[in-house]
C-alpha cells in the first residue's frame, strides 16, 4: 500500500498522521481503555472508594435477568428492523430496476429519509401515533382497534423498529438498486429466451447473485440498529413503557448518566465493544471474498 | 428491458408509487401539521391537508421558539448545528486528507501502527464509550464548546480509507514528473493530490454533513447551556414539553426545519451523495 514511488522519512509524516493520532488516542482508545478497566472496578455511591473485583461486574451482569432481557430485545429489534426495511427495500429495488422510465425519479423520491436524524424519524412517528391525536391512532380506532404505545409495550416495540426501518429503506433500496443494475443484461437475456418469467428470473438469478450485498447490508442494518437508533428511542418511548423498548445502547446510557452505576456501566460498554469489533470483523471478511460475476 | 409486457411494467409503477407513498407519508404530515394553528392542531380528526399558517409558524418558530419549553429559537439552533456539521465534515476532511497522504506517500516508522490505530476508531462508535469519553472532555474543559462538539468525533477510518484508496490509483509518473520540477512534498499534495480528489472530497462532503447534522447522543452529553442546543437535540426537548401541552404545529415545524439541510443537500447533490455513500462503506 506505500507507493513504489514516495518520499523519504523525516518530520513531516509524524506532523501529518499527528493530528489523527492525537484525536484517536484522546478521544477513541484512551476512553475505550478506562472503560475497559472500570468494568473492573465496583465504586461506592459516592464515588469516594473503589475496589478491583476482576470480572465480578460481568458476572453480575450475565446473572441479571434484566440484563439478558435487555440483550433477547435488541436482538429481535435489530433482526426486525433488518428484515423489515432490507424486504420493502428490495421490492422496490426489483421494480425500479425493470422500469426504464422514471426510475430516477422514483429514486429521488426514496433516498430522503437517509437524510433525516433518528430523532426527528421518531419525531415523526410519535406523531402520527400520538395516543390522543395521531392520525393512526384514530384510524385505527375507527376500525376498533385502541391504540396506546405508551402503556402497551408491544406497540411500543412495534412503533420503534417502524421508525427506524422506516430511515433505513432508503440506504438499502439504494445499494440493491445498484447491484441489480451492475448484473450483466445478458444473463438476464438469456434467461428471457430460456423461457423465465420475471419471478423466475428474479428467484433464480438476481437474488442470487444479489447475496453478497444481501448480506453486507444484513450487517450494516444490524449496526444501524445496535448503535444508531438511540435517538429514535430517546424521542419515542424513553426505553418504556416498563423497559419494553430498552435496548443495549440506551441502557448503558441510562445506567451510566442518570443511574450513575459506572463499573455496571462500563461493563456493558466493553460488552459492546465485544460486539462492534465481531461485526466489523465480519464485515471486512465479506469484502475481502466479494463475489465477482 | 429484456421483453414488452405492459402489464407487468404498470404493476412496477403502481407498486414503486406505493411504496413512494408509505416513504413521503409521514414527511406530507408534517409538512401539513406545520401549516394549521394551534387550535386547528388539537381537534380529532387531524388534517391530511395543509393549512394557510405555514410563514406565521416559521416566523415564529424560527425567531421566537417554543413558548415554556425553555428552548432558544430553531434559527439560532440551526446556526449552532450549522456549525458543528460543517466543524465535524470539514476537519474529517482535512485530517484524514493529510494522514491518508502520510500513509501512502511516505516512508518513515510506525507507518503500519498508525494506519492501525486509526483503523481502530473503527469499532469504536461514541456509543461504547460514553462515559469516559464525556469525562475526557469535561476535564479538557471542552463542554459547552463548539470544539468539544465536534472535535472527538472527527477521528475518521473510514474517510482515511478512502482518500488511500484514492491515492493508491493516481499514477506514480506524476509524483516523478513533480519532482523532476522541483516540487517538494506539501508542494505536491496540495497542487496535485487535493485537486486530484476533488470530487471525492465532495462526495464525502455531502455525506459528512449529513453524518455532523444529525448527531445526537454526542451534543446531548456535552451541552448543557441552552446557547450550544443544537436543532435535532431541540425537537426532544419539544417533545418532552410535549407532554404537558402539545404545540404539534410548532414541533412540526421545527422538525420540517431539522431535516431541510440534509435533504436539501441529498436530494440536490444526488450523484455526489450516492458515489460518497458508495465509496464510505467499500
Amino acid at each position: 500500500m506505500l507507493k513504489r514511488v514516495h518520499f523519504g522519512s523525516s518530520w513531516l509524516p509524524f506532523a501529518l498522521v499527528a493530528p489523527q493520532i492525537l484525536i484517536t488516542v484522546v478521544f477513541f482508545i484512551w476512553p475505550a481503555s478506562q472503560a475497559l478497566y472500570q468494568s473492573l472496578l465496583v465504586e461506592d455511591a459516592f464515588g469516594l472508594s473503589s475496589e478491583f473485583v476482576w470480572f465480578d461486574n460481568f458476572i453480575e451482569l450475565f446473572g441479571d435477568e434484566h440484563y439478558l432481557g435487555t440483550f433477547q430485545r435488541t436482538i429481535f429489534f435489530s433482526f426486525s428492523v433488518a428484515f423489515l426495511s432490507m424486504a420493502f427495500a428490495l421490492t422496490l429495488a426489483a421494480m425500479a430496476d425493470r422500469v426504464i422510465k422514471g426510475a430516477t425519479t422514483y429514486r429521488t423520491f426514496l433516498i430522503w429519509p437517509y437524510a433525516v436524524a433518528p430523532v426527528v424519524s421518531g419525531a415523526l412517528w410519535v406523531f402520527m401515533f400520538d395516543p390522543t391525536l395521531g392520525i393512526f391512532t384514530y384510524t385505527l380506532g375507527a376500525l376498533g382497534y385502541e391504540w396506546n404505545h405508551k402503556l402497551n409495550g408491544g406497540e411500543a416495540m412495534f412503533l420503534v423498529i417502524v421508525a427506524s426501518a422506516w430511515k433505513q429503506v432508503a440506504y438499502n433500496f439504494l445499494f440493491f438498486l445498484a447491484a441489480m443494475q451492475s448484473i450483466p443484461k445478458s444473463l438476464i437475456e438469456a434467461a428471457a429466451i430460456d423461457g423465465a418469467g420475471p419471478t423466475r428470473r428474479f428467484t433464480s438469478i438476481i437474488l442470487p447473485l444479489i447475496s453478497p450485498t444481501t448480506f453486507f447490508l444484513m450487517v450494516i442494518n444490524v449496526v444501524f440498529a445496535f448503535f444508531e437508533t438511540f435517538g429514535i428511542i430517546h424521542a419515542v418511548t424513553q426505553g418504556g413503557p416498563a423497559k419494553a423498548t430498552e435496548i443495549l445502547v440506551y441502557k448503558v446510557f441510562n445506567d451510566g448518566f442518570i443511574g450513575l452505576d459506572l463499573g455496571g456501566s462500563a461493563a456493558q460498554s466493553v460488552i459492546l465493544m465485544l460486539i462492534v469489533i465481531s461485526l466489523t470483523v465480519i464485515q471486512f471478511r465479506y469484502v475481502e471474498k466479494k463475489v465477482e460475476y | 428491458m429484456v421483453e414488452h409486457r405492459p402489464i407487468v411494467t404498470l404493476i412496477s409503477h403502481l407498486v414503486l408509487i406505493f411504496g413512494v407513498a408509505i416513504i413521503a407519508f409521514p414527511i406530507w404530515i408534517t409538512f401539513v401539521a406545520s401549516t394549521h394553528e394551534a387550535a386547528r392542531m388539537v381537534q380529532i380528526p387531524l388534517p391530511l391537508l395543509p393549512g394557510d399558517q405555514f410563514f406565521k409558524n416559521l416566523e415564529q418558530t424560527l425567531f421566537k421558539g417554543l413558548e415554556g419549553a425553555g428552548a432558544p429559537p430553531v434559527g439560532f439552533m440551526m446556526v449552532n448545528s450549522l456549525i458543528m456539521a460543517l466543524m465535524i465534515a470539514g476537519g474529517k476532511i482535512a485530517i484524514s486528507l493529510i494522514s491518508a497522504f502520510a500513509i501512502v506517500y511516505f516512508k518513515f516508522p510506525f507507518r503500519m501502527g498508525f494506519f492501525w490505530m486509526i483503523f481502530i476508531t473503527l469499532m469504536l462508535p461514541v456509543e461504547v464509550r460514553i462515559l469516559p469519553t464525556f469525562e475526557v472532555v469535561a476535564n479538557l474543559g471542552m463542554l459547552n464548546t463548539y470544539w468539544g462538539l465536534s472535535i472527538p468525533l472527527i477521528a475518521s477510518a473510514t474517510a482515511t480509507f478512502m482518500f488511500r484508496q484514492v491515492f493508491l490509483t493516481i499514477p506514480d509518473e506524476l509524483l516523478e514528473a513533480a519532482r523532476i520540477d522541483g516540487a517538494g512534498p506539501m508542494r505536491f499534495f496540495i497542487d496535485i493530490l487535493v485537486p486530484l480528489s476533488r470530487t471525492n472530497i465532495a462526495a464525502l462532503f455531502v455525506i459528512l454533513f449529513i453524518y455532523g447534522w444529525n448527531q445526537y447522543l454526542w451534543p446531548l452529553l456535552v451541552t448543557t447551556d441552552q446557547s450550544m442546543y443544537t436543532v435535532v437535540m431541540g425537537i426532544k426537548q419539544m417533545l418532552e414539553a410535549a407532554e404537558q401541552s402539545p404545540d404539534w404545529h410548532q414541533i412540526m415545524m421545527t422538525s420540517l426545519l431539522a431535516m431541510l439541510p440534509p435533504v436539501f443537500v441529498v436530494v440536490f447533490m444526488q450523484r455526489l451523495f450516492v458515489k460518497g455513500l458508495t465509496e464510505t462503506e467499500k
